[in-house]
């Protein structure tokens, strides 16, 4: 197997055991890069890279020359009898709405485009300090407002590298697309309503969602401030719980970063799931979505192939011990994204009032009047739809005079969709959960430009992981085999607060249970003829 | 359908977000904005008694898990020069910006 190819965990005991450098592995990534990325997303794209349509297009701005000092640092520590850390000669890369000291920080948007951050995201440093090796920023939709990865600024967009004529999911898109074709074995995305988990389903990786509060968002350029979660991308348990050790606990930078102490992600792995309660619950097992035409909330059920793969591994987990509960009433997940659609909204608006034009960021150098018309022709020029809209509903859903009918209203829902998890989860409940498992996504990965300039339907991927969101809990996406098209397919293990140590471990579990599957040997199509 | 926010208020919010906005982009707006607005009208539905309360975030905040308020030592940061570098104008470390309008009160 290639160097690009081996998992973070069995990287980091190569470099630290001295059986290949830290140079190497780089080396190899970049090959892969170059083999496989194609163009990096630009404001002004050429034909030619817009003509690239077999290629994953992870990259914003590759950061070759940092990350080879990087490397050549960890090797000479390595020489010096030091072992930097968990991550040492690790390759990973870091989704564009974080900074990092040095680097074009763009959050995919013009309004950011020559932004340079003058300081790193915490949970950055903390890889770097780990003895990780940062290869570049990667692509995600304009300031993660989006599930495809099509609304970035910054062109060609990622493709999946499972089939590039299929969207990777979003917003965490360039991360999890990065990882499954073998461009930096780690990523660091962030989740507000599934942005981790949803690509990480299509592109047929591991993602987590830790709970809110147990990863720093110091650095982290701001969406929804009550639900944003930045979290691993890996390509397997193993990979995302050595992360996890690595980017949770508190930061003096950010208060609502917990004080929860950040055990051993890695130690109780394998201790398999005997004894433990995992629900299934009829309410993800259906999609409701918005029609236009009638104007009506319609429910379908959820295709076979996504609702198999779920109860194939309900039926593994029990098979090696766990008891399986049906029948979890979660009967406020279908209010999810309309309650998101409010919340995130107005959190989005209240964020994005800070680009100006003055301080940092894309300024009009068109003539203008005054200090009002700049302001109004920076934001018009700098913005693209999506933070647009965002702002404009944020703002109307909050104002005084509605705020009672819809902020303060879904405020009271979001408590509802807590109770439901709260409820499962209660040890001294009815249903004593330790996790519930749940499809990742109502779809596998929608073909480019199906669902894009629908803002109401792209919203609704979304629904079976923005509860999550709601209610602060951990979630996790593991691959759970392929279609008949041959396209990655998620399912998501959920837990109780800052039960990621026990997620994982199930999500383990269901990996050596399945680690024989034909589908596990199976390789994205980007890959095929290298 | 209809059109629950109308041209004029969509044209007052525009005004209020500091947009400036081609008349395509405003027909896609107003649309778009009406459709979601649609797609929250589902929340009227909800029966919401008065012991429900207001979640402004999933997980409580108990003092068990929060950082203490630390002390409000200042601790400058190391190279305010690249901070302002950032700025799309400046000059002698001040921000430059067009002509603040002004109204004359006398």
């Amino acid at each position: 197997m290639e160097l690009a190819d081996l998992k973070a965990h069995e990287l980091a005991a190569l470099v630290a055991s001295r059986q290949v450098s830290a140079v190497e592995v780089l080396e190899a990534t970049l090959a892969r890069i170059e083999a496989v990325d194609g163009s990096p997303g630009k404001l002004e794209p050429d034909a030619d890279a817009l003509s690239q349509t077999d290629k994953v297009h992870a990259f914003i701005t590759p950061t070759v020359e940092r990350a080879r000092a990087q490397a050549e640092a960890v090797d000479k520590k390595i020489a010096a009898g030091e072992i930097p850390g968990p991550l040492t000669g690790v390759p990973f890369t870091v989704k564009d709405i974080f900074t990092v000291k040095g680097t074009p920080s763009t959050a995919a948007s013009k309004i950011l485009s020559n932004f340079v951050a003058p300081y790193s995201a915490t949970p950055v440093a903390r890889m770097e300090d780990a003895g990780g090796v940062m290869l570049g920023k990667v692509n995600l939709d304009e300031f993660t407002y989006g599930s495809s990865n099509e609304s970035s600024a910054f062109q060609p967009h990622p493709r999946n590298p499972w089939n590039p004529s299929r969207v990777t999911g979003g917003s965490s898109g360039g991360s999890a697309a990065a990882v499954a074709a073998g461009e930096g074995a780690l990523s660091l995305g962030t989740d507000t309503a599934g942005s981790v988990r949803q690509p990480a389903a299509f592109c047929g990786v591991v993602g987590l969602k830790p709970t809110y509060g147990r990863v720093s968002r110091y650095g982290l350029i701001a969406f929804g401030s009550s639900l944003d979660c930045p979290g691993p991308v890996a390509r397997d348990v193993r990979d995302v719980a050595m992360m996890l050790n690595v980017i949770a606990g508190r930061d003096e930078r950010d208060h609502t970063a917990v004080t929860v102490p950040v055990p051993d992600y890695t130690a109780g792995l394998e201790e398999g799931v005997k004894g433990l309660r995992i629900g299934l619950s009829p309410d993800f097992f259906k999609i409701s979505f918005f029609d236009h035409q009638t104007g009506e909330i319609e429910e379908q059920p959820l295709p076979d192939e996504i609702k198999a793969a779920v109860e194939r591994a309900a039926d593994l987990l029990s098979d090696i011990g766990a008891r399986i509960v049906e029948n979890i009433p979660m009967p406020h997940t279908k209010y999810g994204i309309p309650t998101y659609f409010v919340i995130s909204r107005v959190e989005s608006a209240s964020n994005l009032h800070r680009y100006d034009g003055v301080k940092y960021g894309y300024r009009s150098d068109g003539k203008v009047v005054d200090l009002n018309q700049m302001y109004r022709r920076s934001r018009g020029e700098g913005f693209g739809k999506q933070p647009k809209l965002r702002i404009l509903m944020g703002m109307y859903v909050s104002a005084a005079q509605y705020s009672e009918q819809y902020y303060q209203r879904a405020l009271k829902v979001r408590s509802l969709i807590r109770s439901d998890f709260e409820r499962a989860y209660d040890p001294q409940g009815d249903h004593r959960l330790d996790a519930l498992l749940t499809p990742t996504t109502p779809t596998p990965a929608f073909p480019i430009g199906d669902v894009y300039g629908d803002s109401v339907l792209m919203q609704y991927a979304d629904q079976l992981t923005v509860t999550a969101n709601h209610a602060g809990i951990p979630g996790i996406s593991l691959p759970g085999g392929l279609d008949s098209e041959g396209l990655p397919l998620g399912i998501q293990l959920l837990g109780s607060d800052f039960s990621e140590a026990t997620l994982l471990r199930i999500g383990r579990a269901y990996e050596m249970a399945t680690e024989n599957d034909p589908w596990r040997q199976q390789k994205p199509q980007v890959l095929a003829n290298l | 359908m209809t059109e629950k926010i109308t041209r004029e208020v969509f044209d007052h919010m525009v005004a209020l977000a500091a947009l400036e906005l081609s008349e395509d982009d405003a027909v896609y707006l107003l649309k778009e904005l009406n459709s979601q607005l649609q797609a929250i009208e589902e929340l009227a539905a909800i029966p919401l008694d008065e012991s429900v309360e207001l979640a402004a975030h999933g997980v409580p905040y108990t003092p068990e898990i929060s950082s203490a308020v630390r002390e409000d030592i200042p601790t400058p940061f190391a190279n305010p020069e690249e901070i302002v570098a950032g700025a799309p104008e400046t000059k002698d470390g001040f921000f430059v910006v067009p002509d603040i309008p002004t109204e004359d009160l006398t």
